[in-house]
């Protein structure tokens, strides 16, 4: 904190400076040696890898997952986004969404087997593991079985298809965490920025109403009510979502008085086009899937689509004149981004390439059961994957906080 | 630079205007202060000049408001954007961006300044604030002077001619109130910029301000003058204006250098007199035991803390920490923020598991005793009342308060009704004052009769006459017997309140003795009286009122 006059330490910050030596109250570290002024050269903000090219890579990896079910190529897969997550995320708030998305992947693993036990499944198994008692059914419900035989090769099969799933979760899972959403938003064309902020903003939504209700739980306590069980969240129910109105509304507010929506001034004619653009566009789009989809719509479905989209996209960037937005400090689409992208692009082409070539090895038969083997080669694509963990920069270390750990 | 002719605000459903004939002019680079009460329409005067009222709160203006030559009837908060800049109550719902950078950034980005400009204005922005260092933390990691600083610098960034900031250093400790407080006068001084300001720690900014507008009360129309000429008749002062109006000086000093340099002859007529002692007496403090296994009495206390560490998120919040609280004592916990005085109290709640150590309240331990229980051996105050409010209505607030508590029905009401005469039963606990807020919150807490009350943060958002309501509240209690424990920055209050002020700083106690004693020795802590008044150990005007009597 340059103090008045930017004098380091002037006599009036004597008490706070004395208290533990940390009068630098955040503007400075805590550090002995705080006398430096603040104008000293600090090292340049680490550059960060396009997020986008974290999304792409991410997806690129989850599609690679839904070209197989060989449950040893899935778990490289997920080891190799999670070695990315771990060696490449930075210390943030989102960054700590990717245990979630973890728990959310076992979770389905979890009601994918279950579901497996109970209502049965049409895989031939002939391995019996257990014999659950039959629950009769009404002849209406003749396709629906409840309980009866569980089958080695069932569960098998159940397990494969979860772990599939699963796979892709995790993949999004590791995009979120190693790129900001919000600074994802910065990419988009001005045209829909505003569109984006909202998105962003009712993102933040659910965190903040999740810190609300942990709070008025704990303050149930202090009423003498029990702070767990069903009906306490109940009843802060309320109160939570008025706080979180509240906040929305005065957020709003800031935004507004910050000049969130400010648009330029331009000539009519613009305008006109620019509608007329993006609503042919649209219309376009629609008529072109349309077209792709029926069967005699073949001759003409594709170049509508092209057209349409074209349209749109002319629409979108004339619409962005509008908008009088400028970026500060955009993440560049480097050789590093690239190269990202083009990792997890590889893996999910050679992938598919090998799931026409050999469908044998990336899709293990359940029946008859047979332990699944790692196809070499496409392990060895999988491994591209890993790219990103050496070629982009390391996260900083965690900063020191205002109330660190103890140095002793 | 800001004109206001003849303005009145009435918001939709009101049958009185929310503010009347406001009619004044704040010239380009000053520093104008707006006092009042709570409720006379102080935010309604703020929220005028960016234009939110009536655009976003909705409502109607009569008059005219201007600035910069820019009419609000006809400019949209957000096309008056680049001349003023606004930072509301809440430093954290004014933020779109979630790292310091892109804070600064957002508003100039939306203004369409060119990334050149935008990226030198947010390093110099940087310097002024200080906040290099934090750049690219995440906001809401920063510590309440930081995020307040973050905030101003986020409308600075804009170079907007005219900054409104509605009570900006009221949830500060004092060390970050001063370092914002000076950063505004830098602006003022350095760069011409028209600040409006309200503010209810006057004894914080009076010294700064070129003007200030009284708002005696709602639907009054403004003063407007000198701080000296508005401070000898405003209802709202700070106490250095009281001891000066008490000990008959002209002109009216406004800083405590002012006030020390006519303070000789009252010096020498205090010499032979002593500050009253608190009633009841204090209790002296339990020394640092040698041996803390020996273990006290534990009927004399009515909290016992030994060497409590608390680490949460994996940041030690507390360590080491001894604490004892006698029956009628009054404690007040002093620090910066996140030094960990609202931890000690969750800690004493059981909000909060010792890591290691033990608490003790009576003689249950805090989190593992049952709430029901606990409410009749402690009660917390939060910070924020309204959390523990959840009925409707007043009576029905009361009545599960009642119940709550186990007490007999109309307990918590016959209480209200002691403490805030005033108040209806069909209210919503939304629509009350702040400070009326606080007391209900107190009275739904007091119903068990807990022998240990804590309170954070109680004088947020107060106004003068409030806390002087809230202080002969809590002397009353204390003088029947209820330990009280406060955390809180306000060291007028504590100077009013406290036998005793324990000082933590990064999680441990650096300070423990009698109020006197630890606040006249810190610049920071001392209240105006101690401080004009120092080496003689008087805290408060009334102390001195009582001694010339």
């Amino acid at each position: 904190m340059p103090r008045k006059n930017g004098q380091p330490c002037p006599p009036n910050c004597g008490q706070s400076c004395r208290w533990g030596g940390t009068g630098g109250r955040g503007g400075t570290p805590r550090t002995p040696g705080r006398a430096t002024p603040p104008a000293q050269p600090r090292p340049r903000r680490t550059p960060q890898l396009h997020p986008g090219a974290w999304w792409l890579w991410s997806l690129a990896l989850g599609t690679a997952a839904t070209r197989t079910t060989n449950p040893l190529l899935l778990t490289l897969l997920i080891t190799v986004s999670a070695y990315v997550v771990a060696t490449r995320r930075p210390q943030t708030p989102w960054s700590r969404s990717y245990g979630a998305f973890l728990k959310l992947a076992l979770a389905v693993i979890l009601i994918r087997l279950t579901f497996a036990i109970i209502l049965g499944s049409p895989i031939p198994g002939t391995h019996t593991l257990l014999l659950l008692p039959e629950l009769p059914l009404p002849h209406w419900a003749q396709g629906i079985r409840l309980g009866g035989r569980v089958t080695a090769e069932a569960l098998t099969f159940a397990l494969y298809d979860a772990l599939r799933l699963a796979t892709l979760l995790i993949c999004v899972g590791a995009a979120n965490a190693l790129a900001n959403p919000s600074r994802l938003l910065k990419s988009l064309p001005g045209a829909l920025y505003e569109l984006g902020v909202a998105v962003v903003v009712a993102l933040t939504f659910a965190p903040h109403l999740i810190a609300d209700v942990r709070r008025l739980r704990a303050a149930r306590r202090l009423r003498g009510r029990p702070d767990k069980g069903v009906r306490g969240l109940l009843q802060v129910g309320l109160p939570v979502l008025e706080g979180a109105l509240e906040r929305s509304v005065s957020l709003a507010a800031a935004m507004d008085a910050r000049g969130y929506g400010r648009t330029a001034q331009v000539p009519p004619a613009v305008r006109r086009t620019t509608a007329a653009l993006t609503l042919g566009g649209l219309l376009g789009v629609c008529a072109g899937t349309y077209g792709l989809l029926t069967a005699e719509g073949g001759t003409y479905g594709l170049p509508v689509l092209l057209a349409g989209v074209a349209a749109a996209l002319a629409g979108l960037r004339l619409g962005g004149r509008r908008t009088l937005r400028t970026r500060y400090r955009p993440d560049p689409w480097d050789l590093r981004a690239w190269l990202v992208t083009a990792s997890g692009a590889a893996v999910a082409v050679l992938l598919t390439l090998a799931a026409s070539r050999d469908p044998a090895a990336l899709h293990p038969g359940v029946v008859p059961l047979v332990a699944p083997a790692l196809p070499l080669w496409p392990a060895a694509a999988v491994l591209i994957g890993l790219l990103p963990a050496f070629i982009t920069p390391a996260p900083e270390p965690r900063r020191t906080d205002t109330r660190k750990e103890p140095t002793t | 630079m800001i004109r206001f002719e003849n303005v009145s605000v009435t918001y939709d459903g009101a049958p009185e205007p929310a503010v009347r004939g406001v009619d004044f002019e704040v010239p380009e680079g000053e520093l104008v202060l707006l006092v009042g009460p709570s409720g006379v329409g102080k935010s309604t005067v703020l929220g005028a000049v960016s234009g939110l009222v009536p655009h976003f709160t909705g409502g109607t203006l009569r008059g005219r408001v201007t600035v910069a030559g820019r009419d609000t009837r006809t400019h949209k908060p957000r096309e008056l954007a680049d001349v003023v800049g606004t930072v509301g109550q809440d430093p954290l719902s004014h933020f779109v961006t979630d790292t310091v950078e892109d804070e600064l950034a957002y508003g100039m980005e939306s203004l369409g300044v060119p990334p050149a400009v935008m990226r030198r204005r947010v390093e110099e922005t940087l310097d002024l604030l200080g906040l290099s260092d934090l750049r690219d933390r995440p906001i809401a990691t920063l510590s309440g002077g930081q995020q307040q600083r973050v905030a101003i610098g986020s409308v600075l960034t804009p170079h907007p001619r005219v900054l409104v900031l509605d009570e900006p250093t009221s949830a500060l400790d004092p060390a970050a109130a001063e370092e914002v407080l000076a950063v505004l006068q830098r602006l003022v001084h350095d760069l011409g910029t028209t600040v409006l300001m309200a503010e209810h720690r006057l004894e914080r900014v009076i010294q700064y301000a070129d003007q200030v507008a009284l708002l005696p009360g709602p639907g009054e129309p403004p003063l407007l003058g000198t701080p000296a000429e508005v401070m000898a008749v405003s209802s709202v002062h700070p106490p250095v204006v009281g001891l000066g109006r008490l000990a008959d000086w002209s002109p009216l000093p406004l800083t405590v250098r002012d006030a020390r340099r006519r303070a000789g002859p009252l010096r020498d007529r205090l010499a032979d007199r002593r500050p009253p002692a608190r009633e009841p007496a204090p209790p002296a403090p339990a020394p640092r035991r040698l041996f803390p296994r020996s273990r006290p009495d534990a009927a004399t206390h009515v909290a016992e803390v030994r060497d409590l560490a608390v680490r949460r998120d994996r940041v030690q919040a507390l360590r080491h920490i001894d604490l004892t609280v006698g029956p009628g004592e009054t404690i007040a916990l002093m620090g910066r923020n996140g030094a960990g005085k609202s931890t000690l109290l969750s800690t004493l709640v059981g909000l909060v598991s010792p890591t290691s150590g033990s608490v003790r309240t009576g003689d249950a331990v805090p989190h593992r005793t049952r709430p029901r229980d606990l409410v009749r051996r402690v009660g917390l105050v939060p910070q924020e009342p309204r959390d523990l409010l959840y009925a409707d209505t007043v009576a029905a607030e009361c009545a599960a308060a009642d119940e709550d508590a186990g007490a007999e029905p109309g307990t918590c009401r016959a209480l209200l009704t002691e403490l805030l005469p005033s108040v209806a039963d069909d209210i919503h606990p939304r629509d009350l004052s702040e400070g009326q807020r606080l007391t209900l919150a107190l009275a739904v807490v007091l119903t068990a009769r807990p022998p240990l009350l804590l309170l954070d943060e109680p004088t947020r958002g107060l106004d003068y006459a409030a806390k002087a309501r809230l202080v002969t509240i809590l002397r009353g209690l204390a003088a029947e017997g209820h330990a009280i424990v406060m955390a809180t920055h306000d060291v007028e209050l504590a100077a009013e309140l406290a036998h005793r002020v324990v000082l933590i700083a990064e999680g441990e106690v650096i300070a423990d003795g009698p109020a006197a004693e630890v606040v006249v020795a810190s610049p920071s802590f001392a209240p105006q009286v101690a401080k004009i008044l120092a080496p003689q150990h008087w805290l408060t005007v009334s102390q001195v009122r009582e001694a010339l009597r």
